[in-house]
């Protein structure tokens, strides 16, 4: 049983990867290459999908697929690699997903969580050997953000606001 | 200068919680030394050759007076009474102990300081010409903008963790003081035909391995958009820069493979698409940047000649060591960091606390630091200038050679940084000692010795008049010659003259360049512009030719 970081609380994943199931309608997180190889027989496919995006994978062309995927998957192989914080941001503000939009990698760990809050991931996938419990206090280490859109920072504190949709 | 407020003063006080508590998972064994560093690094902690060290951020190298005596506090109780300031306005302390860092760090705090992104693969310290709001050619303070920008880019969420540093130059003067063609970014303050104003914006440039001069893709960018464009360059860059060779992985790298149009087409396209998302600047905001920086009260004085029935020590310290200044009866001052004899950029504690005694005396309480390694009190009142000389004269702080051949700018070096292939400060003084006649300075006029310890280029050699770069030949420390560099207004990256020379042969080597040029030198013409004239091939000459009187 893996658990993740679901807004802000420690929860067993409800989500499988390609190949730890074979309940036909499992919550199933499927690569994008996977996903775009065979996009009709994944769109019949009873239960939730969601699919997991490689650092180098461009967002933009998630967005048919989007409408149909509860969640989004991005990997940060390692802590130095940022591409993942761009895919998330680009998924929530340009793309407008609202699904559960994850971390996950060897790069996800609790001095990170501040960065990957603030990208608009909701949960987090922990490396492997991280704790669970650091990272859920480290979600709250900071009150205050410099940059625009932060949930937890109040408006009137923010900087530089983004123009009004 | 800009003062925190109580957001600002959260964030570092929770900084410097999180660093602490960093620090400690690292030393209980938590977090391995290949976890911890990303993390240090963008507190400014480098593990070095000796010891860590401490790079402290100089915000566009402002200061005031407290910050200064608290960082001479620092010196003393955690370092070796001494620091280091560098090219890019920062102070290094190079004696620290890891497990005091969180301490420093909660010091530098309480003065409103922090270490945050001075190194790392993020946006460092924003950088600005030493000269801003005092400038007669200045067109607008740079300072609000630096200060924009340093808010934005600290902890920015999605770029902490770019391919490779960034860095950023603000320029406010026609006269590049801020080398803006040299970063991974250059702004230059314009305005547009109705008056508003923006900026020209160059990408790309960079010194260290593969120097490059900045591509201009924007003439004008509007002040509103200044946050929204900068972040569609970071995209471009944070999803596309190269993260397979650390070497390949600067901007400059990107723009030279795609070209800097096609570069420019993928910032324009993401800018156009991503503003709806990204900080715009309301009038209010600039308002009250730009309030932050509103000239000090200055008194209605008249220009006077200060040098008159003066010793002539004095009259050249005027003459080299001040600069004009846009209010009639005030100069810049430099503060020299460069007596013969001294290491470049460094400073004692005591000297620190003169420094900061006379900022509050004489210059409204405000220390700048240079690119070229020195200080400066900003607003001196003329009638104040002999007085100030002999203060300074007085602790090793008045050596009048700024902008002379021994106003060197070097970094460490091997004595010091883990990454360097030869020694910086025995070379240095080899030329302070070889150039010691200061009528003999004086007449070989603006020369700017620039050198690195390594390819790395932090002591800028390639935009040296002169540059010395060290290199390591089998072992040992062997230096390249470049000549004809430049970083203010016609930036020009130098040309290698010859084989690498050992250490004994370099200072030997300067003064043989420098003795062709006073022999080739048209009436009243620099050494820059004799380069430029006639190329390299006679210095080379100078160089290399056998010397039969030489031993």
């Amino acid at each position: 049983m893996r658990h993740i970081l679901r807004r802000r609380e420690i929860v067993t994943d409800d989500w499988c990867y390609a190949g730890e199931t074979a309940v036909p309608d499992a919550p199933l997180i499927v690569p994008l290459a996977e996903l775009r190889a065979d996009a009709a027989r994944w769109r019949q496919r009873p239960g939730r999908l969601g699919v997991l995006l490689a650092p180098e994978d461009p967002v933009e062309e998630l967005a048919d697929e989007l409408p149909r995927l509860a969640l989004v998957a991005v990997q940060f192989p390692n802590v130095g690699d940022g591409r993942g914080y761009s895919q998330g941001r680009l998924l929530r503000e340009r793309l407008g997903f609202t699904g559960e939009l994850r971390a996950v990698g060897a790069g996800v760990r609790q001095d990170r969580v501040y960065l990957l809050a603030r990208c608009g991931f909701d949960t987090l996938e922990l490396a492997a050997a991280e704790d669970p419990d650091a990272a859920l206090r480290a979600w709250s280490r900071y009150s205050v953000g410099y940059q625009p859109g932060d949930p937890q920072v109040p408006l009137a504190r923010q900087r530089f606001l983004a123009p009004p949709a | 200068m800009y003062r925190y407020d109580e957001l600002d003063q959260a964030f570092v006080e929770q900084r410097v919680a999180e660093f602490r508590d960093q620090t400690r998972r690292h030393l209980a064994g938590e977090l391995s030394e290949e976890e911890f560093r990303p993390l240090r690094l963008r507190n400014g902690l480098y593990l070095q050759r000796h010891a860590p060290m401490l790079r402290i951020a100089v915000p566009y190298g402002l200061l005031s007076a407290r910050q200064l005596r608290k960082l001479a506090d620092i010196t003393r109780r955690y370092d070796r009474g001494y620091g280091h300031f560098t090219t890019r306005q920062n102070l290094q302390l190079n004696w620290p102990r890891l497990a005091d860092v969180p301490d420093i760090l909660a010091e530098l705090a309480s003065v409103q300081m922090h270490a945050i992104q001075t190194s790392g693969n993020c946006v460092r310290n924003v950088t600005a010409d030493h000269l801003a709001g005092v400038a007669p050619d200045e067109l607008d303070d740079p300072r609000p903008y630096c200060e924009i920008i340093r808010q934005w880019a600290t902890l920015h969420p999605e770029f902490t963790y770019l391919p490779r540093k960034f860095k950023i130059a603000v320029s406010g003067s026609p006269e590049d003081r801020a080398a803006t063609e040299v970063h991974d970014v250059g702004l230059q303050l314009r305005r547009d035909p109705s008056g508003e104003l923006g900026f020209a914006v160059r990408v790309g440039g960079g010194l260290g391995r593969a120097p490059m001069i900045g591509q201009l893709i924007r003439e004008f960018l509007p002040l509103p958009e200044l946050l929204a464009y900068l972040e569609a360059i970071l995209r471009v860059y944070n999803r596309h820069g190269r993260r397979d060779n650390l070497n390949k992985a600067r901007i400059k790298v990107l723009v030279k493979t795609l070209g800097a149009a096609r570069f420019r087409e993928q910032v324009e396209a993401e800018w156009r698409i991503g503003r709806s998302h990204a900080p715009r600047l309301t009038a209010e905001d600039v308002a009250r940047f730009r309030a932050c920086f509103a000239p000090p009260p200055y008194a209605a004085l008249e220009d006077q000649h200060v040098t008159a029935g003066r010793e002539a020590r004095f009259v050249a310290w005027d003459r080299y060591n001040t600069r004009a200044h846009r209010v009639p009866g005030y100069r810049a001052v430099f503060v020299s960091l460069k007596a013969h004899g001294s290491n470049p950029g460094d400073i004692t504690a005591a000297q620190m606390e003169v420094v900061a005694a006379l900022a509050e005396r004489l210059s409204f309480g405000l220390v700048r630091t240079t690119h070229n390694q020195n200080l400066m009190l900003a607003d001196v009142p003329q009638s104040e200038l002999y007085g100030l000389w002999r203060e300074l004269d007085a602790h090793g702080l008045a050596m009048p050679n700024i902008g002379t051949l021994t106003d060197i700018i070097a970094c460490p070096g091997l004595d010091f940084c883990s990454l360097a292939n030869a020694g910086t400060l025995d070379v240095v003084r080899e030329i302070q000692q070889r150039f010691d006649d200061l009528d003999y300075l004086y007449d070989l006029g603006d020369i700017e010795i620039k050198m690195s310890g390594c390819m790395n280029g932090c002591g800028h050699h390639h935009v040296g008049h002169i540059g010395i770069l060290g290199v390591d030949k089998h072992g040992q420390e062997w230096y390249q010659l470049t000549l004809g560099g430049s970083a203010n207004g016609f930036t020009a990256l130098g040309e290698v003259i010859g084989p690498s020379l050992p250490k004994h042969e370099v200072a030997p080597a300067i003064e043989r360049i420098v003795e062709a040029y006073r022999a080739l030198r048209a009436d009243g013409e620099r050494f820059i512009d004799t380069i430029r004239r006639l190329g390299v091939a006679p210095f080379t000459d100078s160089v290399y030719a056998p010397h039969p009187a030489a031993a």
